[in-house]
């Protein structure tokens, strides 16, 4: 089990043809993802990485019966992705682009939501279900299944995270990176009630970072209806305020969204939080000696 | 992005939005010709810079006389105006705007910024104009008004009717201020802004709502389609390594310690001045050089730090994805013979191909080279070579 994507996801590559989406798309091939096919309006009928490609969402739905999109396109028109994608049906849009206007990542938002589709992202390295599908631009080579839930802002964070985890021993069920924007599709909490149901995920670790409060608001709905032990790390304690510390999102405004209320308010909810990534592997041997 | 407030002012008149007359000057000879045509018999004379705090340094000054604005202007213009927001080295004064005097009735404080928690955007008005909004925000709550706008509607009139109501204002006045915080609403979604403020807001006597201070923060994501916004972008009020940075896409933040960081990613990139911190070092600054660190990448990264002369030791922290780390490890290596870098440099590589790579660099033979696989075993090392321990 897992959440969100497995084996049986069905994916289609929106901006496939170009070179992020090549290189990426070929990648996900390789690891084993089902990508059904691509869109590149004006290229339809064409063929690339042996899969066809599509003008539009709509018609690569049609055809493939894709349930996921991942969106590689350029930040002008990666809100009206977005739209796209959930217009045509698809239900869960990873969205990579990073460099997005906040209020085009807003209305997409809003508009995937009145569609009942998911957003993930944008501005994050996708989500990946170890063993059975990547999707996204994180290195498949360094997860391994498992059952540990990771759901971090940031992308190189993951991969530390991901690699501790696994060097100590363990797996993962499901990363997600939910991306490091003022607005994304899927926040902490989000993904915990997902993990809560998961019955393979049996411990959660949490990577988040300065500006926002979505660490503060993950900490209260942890401290009330979260049952499985959770993990974390928050970047950005020496931060200064008021500077942008290059996602979009990692800023702290007028002293809100610093890294000591999140981690004072993750660990009043009874949050492992650490100070080096490099501690998760220690951290899970503990919780799991009295499960495994 | 950030523009001056003169410049704010413009894209109110553009969108409606009434100001003062005013007039900017960066000459001192200049600003009573300047105050002579816009009339009256008050003038303020106020210093522009990209920082706000401005009166309390000394950098807004109201003058009765053309004497006076000549002499306003003259200390002003090229004083170094210290402000809450500049930090103690403050930031030198290039521009100075001239403005009219208005009758004011009334302050208030209108300001539209994203409300992430909402993830809305929302208008807030206060009674309390000309104090520090946040001050006020921690003090009395009650006393700022929050309309939320869905952006797939926008601001209703009943929302500002409602505002109007709650500050007690005369229905005339109410009238006038839709048309005001529309513009402003018109101003924010149009042109992307992230924050706008007008801090105070005034009713005149003569029942008018006129912008006093204006100030405009933009989306960066947005600038693409904006082109009249970027031309108003003032290079010389930035940090001149942060702009370099930002156009080899590298993003950088100068901080005040000596351990020089390269990093990929934003999140490692903080997580390693954390890191620093917590091993008893003072990092020197912030620096992503993006996901897919490349020879030239880093090659820039290593001239922006050098250039910081505080800098006695570089923290390379890279963990290798799909770029491979024995690939950045000819790449750090390729960089260094470019520049010729003679601080020691301490490189940890995790991830893909790791082992290979340190093995590439220690085969490399460069003295100033040291190599650790472990994230905080990296960080203590260049904190103690920082502070002149043992390589």
């Amino acid at each position: 089990m897992s959440i969100l994507v497995g084996s049986g996801s069905k994916v289609i590559v929106q901006g496939f043809t170009g070179k992020e989406g090549t290189f990426h798309a070929q990648q996900c091939i390789e690891y084993g993802t089902n990508i059904v096919g691509g869109v590149t309006p004006g290229k339809g009928g064409e063929h690339h990485l042996d899969r066809k490609v599509f003008n539009t969402v709509k018609d690569a739905v049609a055809e493939t019966g894709a349930d996921v999109s991942l969106i590689f396109v350029p930040p002008s028109s990666g809100g009206e992705a977005i739209i796209e994608a959930a217009y045509a049906g698809i239900k869960i849009i990873v969205c990579i682009t990073e460099g997005i206007p906040v209020l085009d990542v807003l209305k997409a938002k809003k508009y995937a939501e009145m569609k009942g589709a998911r957003l993930i992202g944008p501005n994050c390295p996708g989500i990946i279900t170890p063993e059975e599908a990547k999707i996204g631009i994180m290195p498949g080579n360094i997860f391994r299944k498992g059952r540990v839930g990771l759901i971090s802002k940031s992308g190189t964070l993951t991969y530390e995270a991901a690699n501790q985890i696994v060097k100590a021993g363990f797996g993962i069920s499901t990363a997600i990176g939910i991306g490091g924007d003022q607005i994304i599709g899927t926040t902490f909490i989000d993904a915990l009630k997902l993990f809560k149901e998961d019955d393979k995920t049996k411990a959660v670790v949490l990577i988040g970072e300065i500006g926002g409060d979505l660490e503060i608001q993950a900490a209260e709905y942890i401290k009330k209806e979260f049952n499985k032990p959770v993990m974390a790390f928050i970047a950005g304690q020496t931060a200064p305020k008021g500077k942008r510390m290059g996602h979009a999102g990692a800023i702290i405004a007028s002293s809100k969204g610093t890294a000591e209320e999140k981690i004072k308010a993750l660990r009043n909810a009874g949050v492992a939080v650490c100070d080096i990534p490099e501690c998760f592997g220690e951290l899970l041997k503990k919780e799991f000696e009295g499960i495994a | 992005m950030k523009i001056h407030e003169y410049q704010a002012k413009e894209l109110f008149v553009r969108y409606g939005i009434p100001v003062p007359p005013g007039k900017m000057t960066d000459n001192p000879e200049q600003a009573s010709e300047a105050a002579k045509s816009i009339g009256g018999g008050i003038w303020a004379v106020k210093a522009q810079i990209h920082a706000g705090g401005r009166g309390k340094g000394g950098g807004v000054r109201l003058a009765k006389s053309l004497t006076e604005v000549n002499e306003h202007a003259k200390a002003i213009l090229g004083m170094n105006l210290v402000t809450a927001q500049t930090g103690p080295e403050g930031q030198p004064v290039r521009k100075i705007y001239i403005e009219g005097g208005v009758d004011i009735a009334r302050e208030f404080y209108l300001g539209m910024i994203l409300d992430r928690s909402a993830e809305m955007p929302v208008m807030m008005l206060s009674s309390e104009g000309g104090m520090e909004i946040e001050k006020v925000a921690a003090e009395s709550p009650e006393k700022i008004i929050k309309i939320y706008v869905d952006p797939l509607f926008g601001l209703k009139k009943f929302q500002i009717l409602e505002a109007g109501y709650k500050l007690g204002l005369h229905k005339d006045d109410i009238k006038e201020l839709y048309v005001f915080a529309k513009g402003l609403y018109d101003l924010y979604t149009g042109l992307d802004a992230s924050i706008v403020e007008i801090n105070p807001l005034v009713l005149t006597k003569e029942g008018r709502f006129i912008a006093l201070d204006a100030k405009i923060v933009f989306d960066d994501n947005a600038l693409f389609r904006h082109n009249e916004v970027v031309e108003m972008r003032d290079f010389s009020e930035e940090e001149p390594a942060e702009t370099e940075a930002g156009k080899y896409g590298l993003s950088y933040v100068k901080l005040d310690g000596n351990v020089g960081c390269m990093v990929n990613g934003a999140g490692l990139a903080m997580t390693t001045m954390d890191v620093i911190k917590l091993v008893g070092g003072e990092p020197a600054n912030f620096l992503d050089v993006g996901g897919n660190a490349s020879a030239k990448t880093v090659a820039k990264g290593f001239e922006i730090i050098l250039n910081d002369p505080n800098v006695k030791v570089i923290f390379v922290n890279i963990f290798g994805g799909i770029v491979r780390c024995d690939r950045i490890a000819n790449g750090i290596l390729e960089a260094i013979g470019g520049t010729g870098i003679n601080i020691p440099i301490i490189v940890r590589l995790d991830g893909t191909n790791a082992p290979e790579a340190l093995e590439i660099l220690k085969k490399a033979g460069n003295p100033n080279i040291i190599t650790s696989d472990r994230l905080s075993a990296g960080a203590k090392l260049a904190v103690q070579v920082a502070a002149g321990g043992e390589k």
